[in-house]
């Protein structure tokens, strides 16, 4: 069950992220990028993150795809303005060996971790289990992420602006 | 049997498809939606480490720091896409060449 679950879910990750980058209409490879953000937060779920489980389906799927996608209905492209410049073959066939190669490395990297085997305990990835952890000893961490976002809002609002 | 490889090779594979966006495609938008995408593929391996190696939360911890900085991330790029299509009315990498002319 478990294991017809991960290859439903991981077949649809991955169909989702290959139409994202192949499709032309950005709006479509958006909808397609959301397929995958599903398909990876029920793979959080199956991993026994719940907190990671609802906030990959409210701030990923949620907030940041609703980012992009207002983003590009509001600049209205037209199809001429879609078209990308031509591209060879040759840089096609490079660019696809190049990240088949380093999947494939990656992957037999990956093939030699031993997994730890490790008894997980009841509370793994509830709120409140995450929430010990990162406000004891990730708090300087997430005290500086707080102040990431406080410059990113100030940033964006600066570059939106028409006058400053 | 499911356990930390298939996890571990799921996130290189989709890393892969999400620099092959990156590598590949000039049109800014969607070079944006492939970043997210090796953003979240690095989350999955982050938590499969936590789940089937460390037992502990700090993989989550910095699964959300990551989603965090992704957010950031995307309000800041959005941003400075619109800027440039203000300006340049164009949303191509190609066309942006400010910084060689």
């Amino acid at each position: 069950m478990h294991a017809v679950l991960f290859y439903i879910l991981a077949t649809l990750a991955v169909v989702g992220g290959l139409l994202m980058v192949s499709l032309k209409n950005p709006l479509s490879g958006a909808f397609a990028l959301i397929l995958s953000l599903c398909s990876l937060a029920a793979l959080f779920a199956m991993l026994h993150a719940e907190f990671l489980f609802i906030l990959q389906i409210l701030v990923y799927a949620g907030a940041i795809m609703v980012l992009i996608i207002f983003t590009i209905m509001l600049l209205n492209l037209k199809k001429e303005e879609l078209q990308e410049a031509p591209v060879g073959w040759i840089r096609l066939l490079l660019t696809a060996t190049l990240c088949a190669v380093g999947a494939f490395g990656a992957i037999q990297v990956f093939g030699d971790v031993v997994p730890a085997n490790v008894e997980m305990t009841t509370d793994f990835g509830n709120i409140e289990s995450v929430g010990r952890v990162m406000l004891s000893d990730f708090v300087y961490p997430f005290e500086v992420i707080s102040l990431i976002l406080l410059v990113a809002v100030v940033g964006v609002v600066l570059l939106a602006k028409r006058i400053i | 049997m499911i356990g930390l490889h298939q996890y571990l090779y799921l996130s290189a594979i989709l890393f892969f498809i999400g620099a092959f966006g990156v590598l590949f495609r000039r049109n800014l938008l969607v070079i944006l939606m492939s970043i997210e995408l090796m953003l979240n593929a690095v989350n999955l391996s982050f938590i499969a480490f936590s789940r089937y190696g460390t037992g502990t939360m700090d993989g989550h911890v910095a699964a959300f720091f990551v989603m965090a900085l992704a957010a950031a991330e995307a309000g800041i790029g959005l941003a400075i896409l619109v800027m440039l299509f203000r300006n340049r009315t164009t949303v191509q990498a190609d066309d942006l060449t400010l910084m060689r002319d």
